[in-house]
């Protein structure tokens, strides 16, 4: 097993160590506790293990550990802080965004990302859509999700 | 009021933060992995298995074959147990097979130290088949020289019931027949968590299994079947999970790992499902041939209808002996004054095996006969809606499966309701004559459904309640989250009953059948029906004993006493409190003498089901050129009794809906019909719908109080997914003249229907 050593900040903690070169970000994530991360397919189709790294969102299943080094690694843990929802969380809770819940950490992501990125813009709900494609839902039918991206968009 | 009104989810604020803990989430010290070996053919008998590759590589602990498993036969379907041996569920399987049946069938099981050693050893198993002939379709499953594809033959059961009156009669009274041939895909549930299950030992002889599994006090019953072990020696957790829709109301990994971790001194072993697995080798919804004959009189009454099903159930039976029946019965609940004929075959066939999905058969028979209706009102020139407002079921109906009338019913208010919000009239005139590529058209299909499974089956729930020393309440149900909800609703009701706010009352989520009230799972729509009268007496007994030990405490007579918003008052003046109960609770406690831990459990059998019913409403644009729909505007309504959680029964209706359009216009799990290869098991090829490719969903309810449950509610898991084939379908008819009478409506397939109609 060859390992290289890498320094990243997860959630605004630094962390230093060293890694299985083969070692998805993903598993790495997993394996430290941070399981809002899932594994939906581990091949990129689903979005479930969405992550923002450098606030921008990856299917972290597809995203070596390795090339987190130096990186700011942010999951649906990180986004509560202080016991304070974030305003997309809060928003997924009014909208009722949630059933199961196994792909909500995952668009929780997404939307935080889409949001970010989008400051200040007014959107249509059908960009609203657009940069959430990359996350399957099988419960909710995206409509309260995308309702949720909206509100959030407005906090 | 805690009933009706949206209150924040149980479960919602862990589930936004990461914090809900599913099977995969949990681990123990030197837990094993184990991974199938799988067959590379749809079917053959195993000539030889050699394991000394995979035996040899480094990390591998043990190999098992088909030689190694008890040779014992169990169901996997998620029924409650029967007590009549003629209504017991099929017992096909064996843990692992010599006699492969499907593209994937499971022949040895590989245990490793790691997922990656499992996977590589599973790999190096070498397998030599002699192949046997592949029945994919029903045509060849059922020809009579056909492979037997399991000992006694391809067909596992034909039903068939005849009720309100008879055919002929019936045929006698109709001014025109219609008649058409319907057919359905397989689909797969999709669900985002794939199946993952573990287990260990605690004791020599006493199993633990964790599992995402509906069903956990059925699975407990089953992995005792299939090992021989007395039920009470297993013991079955199921925490979070995501998603099921009907996929985890089979047992499917759980046997295994239990044969797995006893047959290795109690070490933990996990399974978990690839996507790739989970998509093809667990349970999918039966692909269904639909046939269906109506009789109408000119005036457009309905006078019979006609149904023959022939539905292939795949390599085991799973839950495919029940299924038409099921829909069968709950279909006549929608026109009970017309007689109904049904027959169902349902057979083997060397494909996945099929099992329960959402709404269980339904989708599959509704699309026949809300096809065949629609055609049957444009013969005779009605209008759609007009039409079926004529003949839905009215309040004092009977029944006909189970002959009563005392139910809620809300039908005709839907079809109104739906005519309206899609402004139905206007449309409909607006769309009359068009030309052109680009043609609107609208649709509508009805549908009815149950509330759980009585009296094919036992209805069974717990509850117990337990007051907190701070006046909380801990709630402990066997009803099963699985994301729809029930938690919050159950919590919603006994807030309600007992008098107290709703954020006081915990729901125990995990259910673990050394621990929770009996009950057999989430499935048929029946959890927060069939929970509520348990809920229900449970609270109204802890509230009794609340008081009881309020008068041990003042003297006061327990009937001038009552328990609103948490406090004690005097029965009828809410300012006179008598009582804070977080004050009585730790009285009950603590004082040396008087009281005790505060609790009430009850365990309630449900005699009814009530009938729940329901459209869909569709306006359309097909480009006929390019054979592509999409969709303007789409609506379901609902008559699902009282809305115990306004916010929550919409988002029923939205993910019943999306999947109702998928089934309609995109996903089928394609099979090679010659070899039984599977080409799309994976979530790239097999076309779940994105957000991209849903419409603005609407949602809207006819509240109805049903008189059977305490709360007024009725049945909302299942039905939102029923009625959006046949409504695409008419509406596509609509629009361009053409019927469709197969899902999934994919522009391939619409482009040989315009073809054939000569529109391109």
């Amino acid at each position: 097993m060859q390992t290289i050593n890498i320094k990243l900040t997860i959630n605004n903690k630094k962390y230093e160590m060293d890694v299985d070169i083969r070692k998805s970000l993903m598993d790495l994530l997993r394996e430290m506790g941070f399981t809002s991360v899932k594994q939906g397919c581990g091949v990129g189709e689903c979005g479930a293990c969405t992550v923002l790294v450098d606030d921008v969102s990856v299917d972290s299943c597809l995203y070596l550990a390795v090339w987190a080094n130096n990186k700011a690694i942010r999951t649906a843990e990180g986004e509560c802080k202080d016991g304070r929802l974030s305003p997309v969380q809060e928003a997924y809770v009014e909208e009722g965004a949630v059933q199961c819940g196994f792909c909500t950490p995952g668009l929780i992501m997404a939307t935080t990302s889409f949001l970010e990125k989008n400051k200040g813009k007014k959107l249509s709900r059908e960009e609203v859509k657009k940069g959430h494609a990359g996350n399957l839902c099988r419960c909710t039918g995206y409509q309260t999700i995308i309702n949720a991206a909206i509100t959030a968009g407005k906090k | 009021m805690a009933v009706g009104q949206s209150h924040i989810r149980k479960d919602v604020r862990a589930k936004v933060t990461g914090k809900t803990r599913y099977t995969d989430d949990f681990s123990m010290p030197g837990m094993l992995q184990a991974k199938y070996v799988r067959s590379e053919i749809a079917h053959g008998l195993v000539k030889s298995i050699d394991t000394s590759a995979a035996l040899a590589m480094p990390g591998v602990e043990a190999v098992f074959t088909y030689e190694d498993v008890p040779k014992i036969h169990f169901p996997t379907a998620g029924h409650p147990f029967s007590l009549d041996p003629d209504h017991q569920d099929v017992a096909d399987r064996l843990l692992l097979t010599d006699h492969v049946r499907y593209h994937g069938d499971e022949v040895a099981i590989v245990v490793a130290r790691d997922l990656l050693s499992a996977e590589k050893a599973a790999k190096a198993v070498k397998v030599e088949y002699e192949e046997l002939p592949v029945c994919v379709t029903s045509e060849a499953a059922l020809a009579k020289d056909a492979p037997a594809i399991h000992e006694g033959g391809n067909i596992i059961k034909s039903t068939t019931f005849e009720i309100g009156g008879t055919i002929s009669d019936a045929e006698k009274e109709a001014d025109t027949v219609v008649e058409g041939t319907y057919s359905t895909p397989i689909i797969l549930h999709c669900h985002l968590e794939n199946h993952t299950a573990y287990a260990y030992m605690d004791d020599n002889d006493h199993l633990v299994i964790v599992s995402s599994t509906q069903i956990p006090h059925i699975c407990r019953r089953i992995v005792g079947q299939a090992l021989d072990m007395p039920w009470p020696k297993i013991r079955v957790i199921k925490p979070y999970i995501g998603g099921g829709f009907g996929n985890k109301q089979d047992v499917v990994l759980e046997p295994m790992v239990a044969f797995l971790t006893r047959k290795l001194g109690g070490i933990p072993v996990k399974i978990e499902m690839s996507r790739e697995e989970c998509l093809v080798a667990t349970r999918t919804r039966h692909s269904q041939t639909v046939t269906v004959r109506a009789g109408v009189t000119i005036t457009g009454t309905i006078k019979f209808l006609d149904l023959n099903v022939v539905s292939n159930t795949g390599a085991y039976a799973s839950h495919g002996h029940s299924i038409p029946m099921a829909a069968g019965s709950k279909s006549c609940n929608l026109y009970p004054k017309s007689v109904t004929r049904f027959s169902a075959t349902t057979h083997y066939g060397n494909i996945p095996a099929a099992g329960a999905m959402r709404a269980y058969g339904s989708p599959q028979l509704f699309f026949g006969i809300e096809c065949a209706l629609e055609q049957a009102a444009r013969k005779i020139g009605m209008d759609s809606v007009e039409f079926r407002i004529k003949n839905s079921a009215r309040p004092g109906d009977i029944v006909p499966k189970t002959g009563t009338n005392e139910h809620s019913v809300g039908m005709v208010e839907c079809l109104e309701k739906g005519r309206e919000l899609i402004d139905w009239d206007r449309k409909k005139e607006e769309f009359a004559s068009q030309e052109g590529a680009l043609r609107r058209g609208l649709g509508v299909a009805s549908f009815s459904y149950g509330s759980g499974t009585y009296p094919a089956c036992v209805e069974i729930a717990g509850c117990r309640l337990v007051l907190n020393q701070d006046g909380t309440v801990h709630m402990q149900i066997g009803a099963t989250e699985i994301g729809q909800g029930s938690d919050t609703a159950l919590a919603q009701m006994a807030a309600e009953t007992l008098g107290i706010e709703y954020d006081a009352v915990h729901v125990v989520s995990e259910q673990d059948t050394d621990v929770s009230p009996f009950d057999p799972g989430a499935y048929a729509s029946r959890q927060t029906y069939v929970a509520a009268p348990a809920v229900h007496r449970a609270a109204k007994k802890l509230k009794t004993k609340i008081l009881e030990h309020c008068h041990l405490m003042t003297g006061d007579e327990v009937e001038n006493l009552d328990l609103v918003d948490g406090k004690i008052i005097r029965r009828g003046q809410m300012e006179n409190v008598v009582l804070e109960l977080s004050k009585l609770a730790l009285d009950s406690y603590y004082h040396k003498e008087r009281g005790g831990q505060l609790t009430a459990e009850v365990s309630s059998k449900t005699c009814t089901n009530a009938p729940s019913y329901g459209c869909t409403f569709v306006d359309l644009e097909v480009d006929i050129e390019m054979c592509i729909v999409t969709i303007k505007q789409i609506i379901n309504v609902h008559d699902a009794g009282k809305i115990i959680h306004p916010l929550s029964a919409e988002g029923q209706v939205h993910g019943g809906m999306a999947m109702g359009v998928g089934m309609a216009l995109f996903e089928e799990l394609l099979i090679d019909p010659e070899s039984g290869w599977i080409y799309n098991g994976n979530l790239l090829d097999y076309k779940i719908p994105t957000c991209m490719d849903i419409p603005d969903l609407e949602g809207a309810f006819v509240e109805t109080f049903d008189p059977t449950s305490p709360y007024g509610n009725k049945s909302l898991g299942e039905p939102p997914i029923i009625s959006q084939g046949p409504a695409i379908r008419n509406a596509i008819w609509d629009a361009t003249g053409v019927k469709i009478d197969e899902m999934p409506m994919t522009p391939k397939v619409l482009f040989k229907h315009f073809a054939n109609a000569g529109l391109i």
